[in-house]
């Protein structure tokens, strides 16, 4: 452990905002682009649902691929 | 060769086998990157110029090299597409720009944060950091470039030509520290010489390195698997696995 206690670890020598800001626009960015993904598959699996179902309740519908 | 080629372009087995491969990239940048943060964070010992600021390099030498590793990975898909039509691989081209955008973002944001403590500025116009604001311009270019397009077909053209020019800017990038060296350090990280910092800094930053990069590929995964379902979703096997995940 470098630091003696858990405010030492928190001030980080005086450079605390840099170094946690540093830390936290990675973490926003990494963490932000998971919960994007996820919510874009679900998003399109949905999408794709509801097409297959109103296509089959509407039996004329034109069922070619676009 | 030709039989992997084309099995590896097709959407539906890319699908299936992405969706065996992802597990095990989340696993490991997970456990990388959390490993990592702690040693860095944590234990690994203070610098004995720049304090504890250093562990700054634990974020921003990761992507800093996701930046410029997602941009030649994103050349190589544009080539791949241009070369033999693989349409998977302008999907990952297309996927890859953004990540690519924020990871740079996030190296000339930490890198700004690194250079007040140690230098006295947030910016200053030295070689190594005016590539990287070139790199991110070049991402925004692809980006706007492939949503200039009415037709999918001359955007992802015109974003696959700019992507491979654009590629030129990275090796400028790698060797800007050596060319005109005024402040942004050399490289810390090598594989072909010894560490130039103590093991005990080093072993953390290397995983933090295989952490980003795993995460770099589950995400492209992801997004690539998404993109499928965008482009593909009126054919018959999309439209069962929708209906069969229902």
């Amino acid at each position: 452990m470098a630091f003696d206690s858990l405010d030492a670890f928190f001030a980080m020598g005086g450079h605390g905002a840099y170094v946690w800001s540093a830390w936290a626009v990675a973490a926003l960015a990494m963490v932000g682009s998971v919960v994007h993904a996820r919510a874009e598959h679900h998003r399109l699996l949905r999408d794709i649902q509801r097409r297959v179902r109103r296509d089959t309740t509407t039996p004329r519908a034109d069922h070619n691929a676009s | 060769m030709w039989a992997f080629i084309h099995k590896f372009g097709s959407p539906k087995w890319f699908y299936g086998i992405s969706a065996r491969l992802l597990p095990w990239c989340w696993f490991l940048a997970v456990a990388l990157i959390l490993v990592g943060s702690i040693w860095g964070l944590a234990f690994a010992p203070a610098d004995y110029q720049q304090g504890d600021s250093f562990r700054i390099i634990y974020v921003h030498v990761p992507a800093a090299f996701l930046a410029q590793s997602i941009f030649v990975s994103m050349a190589v898909a544009a080539l791949v597409f241009m070369v033999w039509k693989i349409k998977v691989a302008d999907m990952a081209a297309a996927v890859m720009a953004p990540l690519g955008a924020a990871m740079t973002f996030v190296a000339l944001f930490t890198g700004s944060v690194w250079g007040m403590p140690t230098w006295g500025t947030w910016w200053i116009w030295d070689a190594r950091l005016t590539s990287m604001l070139i790199l991110l311009f070049l991402y925004v270019g692809v980006i706007a470039l492939r949503g200039a397009f009415t037709s999918r077909d001359s955007g992802a053209r015109a974003a696959s030509v700019l992507s491979m020019v654009g590629v030129i800017n990275i090796p400028v990038i790698k060797y800007s520290v050596d060319w005109w060296y005024t402040l942004h350090q050399p490289a810390t990280f090598s594989i072909a010489s010894r560490p130039s910092m103590p093991v005990e800094m080093w072993w953390p930053l290397l995983l933090m390195v295989l952490g980003f990069y795993a995460f770099f590929i589950a995400i492209t995964l992801m997004r690539t698997r998404n993109e499928i379902l965008r482009r593909e979703a009126g054919k018959h096997w999309v439209r069962e696995l929708a209906a069969g995940d229902a």
